[in-house]
């Protein structure tokens, strides 16, 4: 039995208030366990990347629990928070966020140096995840000389640079053409093969069929999840329609 | 007629979307504009308090003066005065009256423990048809009785009623007046601890007695000298009198015109506006840096607008116009203001102290003074605006209207740097390297922030030595000189504080995205707050101890004679530059602060929009 790594409990958050009231996340439960891959599907603006940020601590629950690795993190402080997410949680944005003055490498180096490893530490580990989302060759360049796809993987690259517990990944195909969407799932696919939790929310079906289990969102509630057993071993293109 | 009113529009439309930043650009070039409009028209301010004076106390066309000669090394006294050669004066071609020759001797002063030099002046008790000091209290001299000119009694806290001392005899202050005949305007006086000889007293204050008290307190240390006051046909003829009868002679009188002493009585006006005009300049550069971080902000939000403009069709030359225009039309304002301000205040400056009577009133605000602080303020603005306008319109149609972030800078050796520094500092040294610009900026508006208070510090160490040297003495003048550069300090030290806010919360709006993306990535609020406030802390130590160098060379350069340089001592000069940084790390605590409170998610999704 896997353990489970998070898990929420009528999580909720409201944005405005009296008629204004907008309720992004409304009392969702969720429970992710080690290795398992979860996509979160549903139209723009159902709470889908609100739910992502509160699951990195990046956002504070209206009312809920999130608990992470047995932390609460709805009850944490800022500083408890922010070395949780060094330590535990890796994120991909749909908009890359790669620092533009700083070569892929030095992108991906940041997570370790925020983290207080040594400079050498932290450029090994950097070259060693370059090399694995197959980048090693771009490692001196700078985001603007890299293609979309490169980029999201530079990105993936930064949110494993702390062994994480789990990557979040928010649209993370979103800017990507099909040939890049290809490449980035392939990734994906390698990740959850050596047993790395992943949350992805996703509005791309092409995306979510590669989960191991689908979460349909909507209006902020999760109204539907389905277990997909036939996983995405081997015939990950044709299976996410992008090969033929 | 039609580009006209769209760029009135555009302008006028501009200032009313973002007013604080208008208000702000105007302020700061106001203070730089009101202190060069002081320091201008302190220039011009006419001597009409001396004028008065001489008019109302029937004050002398020339002073001749006569003392003992030197006797021999080793005694104690020399030839007398000659007193005759004086009264010969009386009857050369041109004078008219005349009175005098008075008697007078150099006194110790003593009351309320303060001591001063005085020169005790034996006058008649009958009205004088030339110099007849003017009462402002009480009456004229009677015998056991003085009056004290009027800076003097001031500075010594006396009154009629009062008594003092003289060399130890006591006397009761009869009244207090002024006169035309003389600038001894600037009395020293020993506050406390004093037992001084009269030389080492310094500068001295005037008293009147009656002749025969006057010469009762001449000592064989202190003979007897003589004064003779002259009123000539033509006053014009002052100087070219005092020429026709000036010899080498030792045992020759002295002569002074008028105009001399009007000259001295002047020197307090001058030494505030040779202040004013340093204090100004550095204003004005000051201004130059707040005006650049706040046009530099108002372009970077008008990328759109000029894409905008651009794609309807306008022209870059008229984007530049446009952009340039509304900063010309409020640094016109803001020197309208200056003008007014400084032309408001400068009486306050110009008061003539105690010594004279009436008031300067308001210097005079002529086309020339018009002319250089309209043309400062508009240089001020046009250099800051000048380089992002031309930007702005050269940027391309597309990337205006997508409104992207100029990109930063890349700095390989910092980065390299900076991974082996702690979070705090390699976030604010990254963050500072991205906009090299902004931080010269921030150094260079440092360090004329601290040259300014390293040359006010050099010139309390001036005053302070000098007092040193008096024993503790304290002047007037020196008072009121302290007033004026604390004041000039002030003002540089509150547009430094602007200029590091402005920059900071610059720097807080352009970091944005990394200080979520680092948020994101683990590092707390406080390690981004402090990397903030250390991308402002860096630049400021680098101003702040390019700033001692910069004030000790901007008082050697105005005093070309040394006259006025005097170090401070070192550790005035080490408390400047921790000062400096500690104010700066303490003030931009606040807008780094506010800078992570919006939560990161939100921020980093709100870069899709």
């Amino acid at each position: 039995m896997s353990e489970t790594v998070i898990q929420t409990r009528r999580l909720s958050k409201a944005f405005g208030r009296g008629e204004g009231l907008v309720r992004a996340v409304d009392e969702v439960d969720l429970a992710v366990c080690t290795g398992e891959t979860v996509a979160v599907m549903g139209p723009s603006g159902c709470g889908k990347s609100t739910l992502l940020h509160m699951l990195g601590g990046l956002e504070r629950p209206s009312a809920g629990e999130i608990v992470l690795a047995g932390n609460r993190l709805d009850q944490m402080g800022e500083r408890a928070l922010a070395r949780l997410r060094r330590t535990a949680i890796g994120f991909v944005f749909q908009a890359f966020h790669l620092i533009d003055e700083l070569t892929a490498r030095e992108n991906v180096e940041l997570p370790a140096l925020l983290a207080g490893r040594s400079p050498r530490t932290a450029k090994g580990q950097a070259a060693d995840l370059l090399e694995r989302v197959g980048l090693a060759d771009r490692a001196t360049f700078l985001p603007a000389a890299l293609s979309g796809g490169q980029r999201q993987r530079v990105a993936i690259a930064r949110a494993l640079s702390n062994d994480p517990l789990v990557v979040l990944a928010d649209e993370p195909t979103g800017n990507l053409d099909s040939a890049a969407t290809l490449e980035v799932l392939r990734l994906f696919d390698r990740l959850h093969e050596a047993g790395q939790t992943l949350v992805i929310v996703t509005h791309d079906p092409r995306v979510a069929a590669t989960a191991d289990r689908l979460i349909s969102m909507r209006d902020g509630a999760f109204v539907d999840e389905t277990r997909m057993t036939g996983g995405t071993r081997g015939n990950l293109g044709a299976l996410a329609g992008l090969e033929g | 007629m039609g580009r006209l009113l769209l760029i009135c529009r555009l302008a006028v439309g501009d200032v009313r979307h973002r007013p604080t930043s208008a208000v702000l650009l105007v302020l700061a070039i106001v203070t730089a504009a009101t202190t060069l409009t002081l320091g201008l028209a302190l220039a011009g301010t006419s001597n009409q308090p001396y004028q008065q004076t001489r008019a109302l106390t029937a004050g002398p066309d020339v002073v001749a003066d006569t003392g003992p000669g030197l006797g021999p090394p080793g005694a104690t006294g020399g030839p007398p005065a000659n007193v005759p050669a004086l009264t010969a004066l009386t009857h050369a071609s041109g004078v008219v009256a005349h009175s005098g020759p008075y008697p007078y001797t150099f006194a110790t002063l003593l009351t309320d423990g303060h001591e001063a030099a005085a020169q005790v002046e034996g006058r008649d008790q009958a009205a004088a048809p030339v110099d007849q000091p003017k009462l402002t209290q009480g009456r004229w001299v009677r015998p056991g009785e003085v009056v004290l000119e009027r800076s003097f009694a001031d500075e010594l806290g006396v009154g009629a009623g009062s008594q003092v001392t003289l060399n130890g005899r006591s006397f009761r202050v009869a009244g207090v007046a002024v006169t035309a005949a003389s600038d001894l305007s600037n009395p020293q006086i020993c506050f406390s601890r004093c037992d001084l000889t009269i030389s080492e007293l310094g500068n001295p204050g005037l008293v009147w007695t009656t002749r025969a008290d006057a010469v009762s307190l001449a000592t064989a240390a202190e003979p007897l000298s003589y004064t003779l006051n002259l009123k000539l046909a033509d006053p014009a003829d002052a100087s070219a009198y005092a020429n026709a009868y000036y010899s080498t002679s030792a045992s020759a009188p002295g002569l002074e015109p008028w105009e001399s002493i009007a000259w001295g009585t002047g020197s307090q006006i001058r030494s505030e506006q040779f202040l004013l005009l340093i204090g100004s300049w550095l204003l004005g550069l000051l201004a130059v840096a707040s005006v650049a971080v706040l046009v530099g902000g108002r372009m970077a939000e008008q990328t759109r607008r000029v894409g905008l403009l651009k794609a309807v069709g306008s022209t870059p030359g008229l984007i530049a116009v446009v952009l340039l225009a509304e900063h010309l039309v409020l640094a016109v304002v803001a020197a309208a203001v200056g003008l007014l301000i400084g032309w408001l205040v400068a009486p306050l400056l110009t008061s003539p102290g105690a010594a004279l009577l009436g008031s300067a009133g308001a210097p005079p605000v002529t086309v020339t003074t018009i002319a250089i602080v309209v043309g400062v303020a508009l240089a001020v603005a046009a250099v800051a605006t000048l380089v992002p306008a031309i930007r702005a319109a050269r940027t391309s149609t597309v990337g205006a209207l997508a409104d992207s972030a100029r990109p930063p800078r890349r700095r390989a050796r910092v980065i390299a740097v900076s991974a082996r520094l702690p979070v705090p500092l390699l976030f604010g040294l990254r963050v500072a390297a991205r906009r090299p610009r902004r931080v010269v900026l921030n150094t260079l508006s440092i360090a004329v922030s601290v040259s300014g208070i390293v040359a006010v510090l050099m010139v309390h160490a001036h005053f302070d030595a000098a007092a040193r040297a008096n024993a503790g003495l304290a002047s007037p003048q020196d008072g009121r000189l302290s007033q004026v550069v604390t004041v000039i300090s002030v003002a540089l030290v509150v547009l430094a504080a602007v200029n590091v806010i402005l920059l900071t919360w610059a720097t807080v709006l352009d970091a944005r995205r990394t200080s979520a993306l680092a948020r994101a990535l683990g590092a707390t609020p406080q390690q981004v707050a402090a990397g903030l406030s250390a991308a402002q802390v860096l630049p400021a130590l680098v101003g702040a101890l390019l700033g001692i160098p910069g004030g000790i060379g901007l008082i050697a350069a105005v005093n070309r004679d040394g006259k006025h340089m005097t170090l401070p001592p070192l550790w005035w000069l080490v408390a400047t530059v921790l000062g400096t940084v500690a104010a700066v790390a303490a003030i931009t605590v606040v807008p780094a602060w506010l800078g992570t409170r919006r939560p990161a998610g939100e921020v980093l999704q709100s870069e899709l929009a």
